[in-house]
């Protein structure tokens, strides 16, 4: 039997899955839930996710190579890698939840967004050209370029997939949460539903399908964020002062909105939290995994730069939907919850919390048409981003853990391809359970924890052994495990499990991001454990380091290692 | 200048390369000093968040404009203009050394 109508069929197979888990929860939920169903965003959800199982089936016919599946081909431009890592990175959470808290606190919603765009110069500078020209489908491929194969690819998988993990239950709950609230749909099926398509987007269609969700996606959220900025603007003829001083009448905080508030609590957790974000997202697999799909390191370059950009430009559109936030709700009781004298609170008293400012204001400013648009994206969102983290666990778990360590090598391509869709299918399975399991507990610590880990195990290792020439396996295994432990146990011991999740008095980690600590950790960790590696092995791995470096720099070698 | 035949010692040629060392040297101190300067502007504003708030509540001549809005959407532009200035350096100066090094080894 050929391989081509296999592959039909079961592209074929996928969409009917995908429509049919889709179908039946939308048709149970329907029946039973008893909440009012959103049908302008679930007639437009369908859309999309239609659109994106055809793109799913196309995808999954053209794909046949390992490099298909991992890195659709290398035939990604940069522009459309551009908007595909920006579909990645910006999430409902951060489009939810920073210009929620815009609406709150005004300014202090945009230390968080500069702290999470910070990350993209240094990735552009240090990481992105140097990434493609050493690595193939992964970021393990360049940890462990000289170093030895099955440490290093043991310890960068564990980095990923501990990362993926945390970020994924994150993006669950709040998927099922929202869904929930936006669709009048129950919490479990919300979670089916999102684990469903994100295993046939990537068991199915691989890199290829999951770059172009992105892409549609990233298109949809910055058109409806620049239509929604848009309009808050026009009504104060384009003029931000005037926005602004309307705000500062409105909200109850009046002119402390403009300056910095409570965020920030003490400047050591401050100074931490901004070493996670900026260089946790220089260690975030889903994103590194992304500069792999371009041809060379120059397309990985302005990749970047229209990343940059793009994310730049959607954070400077959630400062002003959440301002315009303030000014178009807080004055309409419509959009709250009124006490029995008719009075509200205009911040904590919003419907459906503070999280939900920017659906509200699109039912503002363009009608209960485009708040079904805005909730249909914001599903579209959540869906990219779990299609990316699944396909980066995958990756670990089939490129790095069965194709290098279990099998050594000896593994064709096919195999290799199968062992990662089914690992697609494992994690998105786990992944629901995660999600059912985690409904009612606290999970916001979880993405500053993902990028916790990025920053303090994943960010080292692949920097110290790609710019270090003393850098030996030894030293890089155990830097890089030990940032690793200390994130995780600083996060565990900190406030935000240690009394919120376990109940204790008091947080025996004093500092709400361990980042500061746990960087130092394992840089420090790298360096002395290098110094300390005498061996034969060690002496080996720093010559060959002359041999990557010239790679690193020019490409020279690389454009052999695969077919583009 | 000698063409090599085999991989083994083509990087110890290319590593002595002159056109290699100024590829290297300018680019690596470029990217350097441009990451220097994002964290410097970053830490920059977390500092003045954490340690001026004073400062950073000043309004702007007559309106409700603070210094810490301008500041940290200058943070996002400036983040923005310097990949921007990375891009054009590297299009022009280093990819144009990249090419001349890949031709010669390739010859």
């Amino acid at each position: 039997m050929s391989a081509a109508p296999v592959r039909r069929l079961a592209a074929g197979a996928a969409l009917a899955i995908g429509l049919g888990a889709a179908a039946t929860a939308w048709a149970q939920t329907g029946g039973g839930a008893g909440r009012g169903l959103n049908w302008p965003a679930i007639i437009m959800f369908f859309l999309f996710v239609l659109a994106t199982l055809g793109i799913t089936y196309r995808a999954a016919i053209q794909t046949r190579s390992a490099a298909d599946f991992y890195a659709a081909g290398g035939g990604i431009t940069g522009f459309q890698n551009g908007l595909a890592i920006a579909g990645d990175y910006m999430s409902a959470a951060s489009f939810l939840g920073i210009s929620g808290l815009v609406f709150a606190s005004g300014f202090d919603g945009l230390i968080y967004s500069i702290g999470f765009l910070v990350g993209w110069p240094i990735i552009m500078f240090l990481i992105a050209e140097r990434l493609r020209n050493l690595g193939k489908f992964t970021f393990s491929d360049v940890a462990s370029f000289r170093l030895e194969q099955t440490p290093i690819r043991i310890l960068s998988a564990t980095g990923t997939l501990v990362v993926v993990a945390f970020y994924l239950i994150a993006q669950m709950v709040g998927a099922g949460k929202l869904i929930e609230l936006l669709f009048g749909m129950q919490y479990l099926y919300a979670v089916i539903i999102v684990g469903a398509l994100m295993i046939v987007y990537v068991a199915f269609g691989g890199m290829k399908a999951t770059t172009w969700v992105q892409i549609i996606k990233a298109c949809l959220l910055l058109g409806g964020a620049t239509f929604m900025a848009l309009a808050v603007l026009w009504r104060y003829g384009f003029n931000p002062e005037a926005m602004f001083a309307d705000a500062v009448a409105t909200h109850p905080r009046g002119q402390s909105i403009m300056a910095p508030g409570n965020f920030v609590a003490d400047p050591v957790s401050t100074i931490s939290l901004g070493l996670a974000l900026m260089f946790g997202t220089a260690g975030l697999p889903h994103i590194l995994m992304r500069f792999f799909t371009v041809s060379d390191a120059q397309a990985a370059r302005k990749s970047v730069f229209y990343a940059t950009g793009f994310i730049a430009y959607f954070y400077i559109l959630t400062f002003i939907i959440g301002f315009g936030a303030i000014t178009f709700l807080m004055t309409e009781p419509g959009y709250y919850r009124l006490a029995a004298d008719g009075t509200y609170n205009r911040i904590s008293g919003l419907l459906g919390g503070t999280n939900m400012a920017a659906v509200h204001l699109a039912n503002a400013v363009g009608g209960s048409l485009f708040l079904g648009f805005i909730s249909a994206v914001a599903f579209a969102t959540i869906l990219a981003v779990v299609a990316g983290l699944t396909l980066a666990g995958a990756s670990a778990v089939s490129h790095d853990l069965y194709a290098s360590v279990i099998a050594r090598g000896r593994v064709s391509e096919q195999r290799e391809v199968a062992i990662s869709k089914a690992s697609a299918i494992i994690i998105g399975i786990v992944a629901i359970a995660l999600g059912y399991i985690f409904e009612n507990q606290n999970v916001a610590f979880m993405v500053g924890l993902a990028f916790s880990v990025a920053a303090s195990c994943n960010f080292p290792v692949l920097l110290m052994s790609v710019f270090w020439k003393g850098t030996t396996t030894q030293g890089a295994l155990i830097g890089g495990f030990l940032g690793l432990v200390s994130a995780v146990v600083m996060v565990v011991l900190s406030k935000a499990v240690w009394v919120t999740t376990f109940g204790f008095a008091a947080a025996i980690f004093p500092y709400d991001n361990p980042a500061l600590f746990s960087m130092t950790i394992a840089f420090g960790g790298i360096w002395l454990f290098s110094k300390l590696d005498a061996s034969e092995r060690a002496g080996r791995e720093k010559q060959a380091f002359d041999a990557q470096f010239v790679r690193s720099e020019t490409g020279i070698g690389s454009a052999a290692a695969h077919v583009h | 200048m000698q063409s090599s035949n085999g991989g083994a010692d083509r990087h110890l040629i290319l590593l002595r390369h002159p056109k290699f060392q100024e590829l290297v040297k300018a680019r690596s101190g470029f990217a350097w000093l441009l990451s220097a300067l994002m964290l410097a502007i970053y830490f920059g504003f977390i500092l003045l968040v954490a340690f001026a708030k004073g400062l950073m509540a000043t309004r702007i001549g007559e309106g409700v404009t603070s210094l810490g809005i301008v500041l940290g959407l200058g943070v996002i532009v400036s983040a923005f203009v310097l990949t921007g200035i990375y891009v054009a350096r590297a299009n022009s100066r280093f990819d144009e050394l990249t090419r001349t090094l890949t031709k010669e080894m390739t010859r």
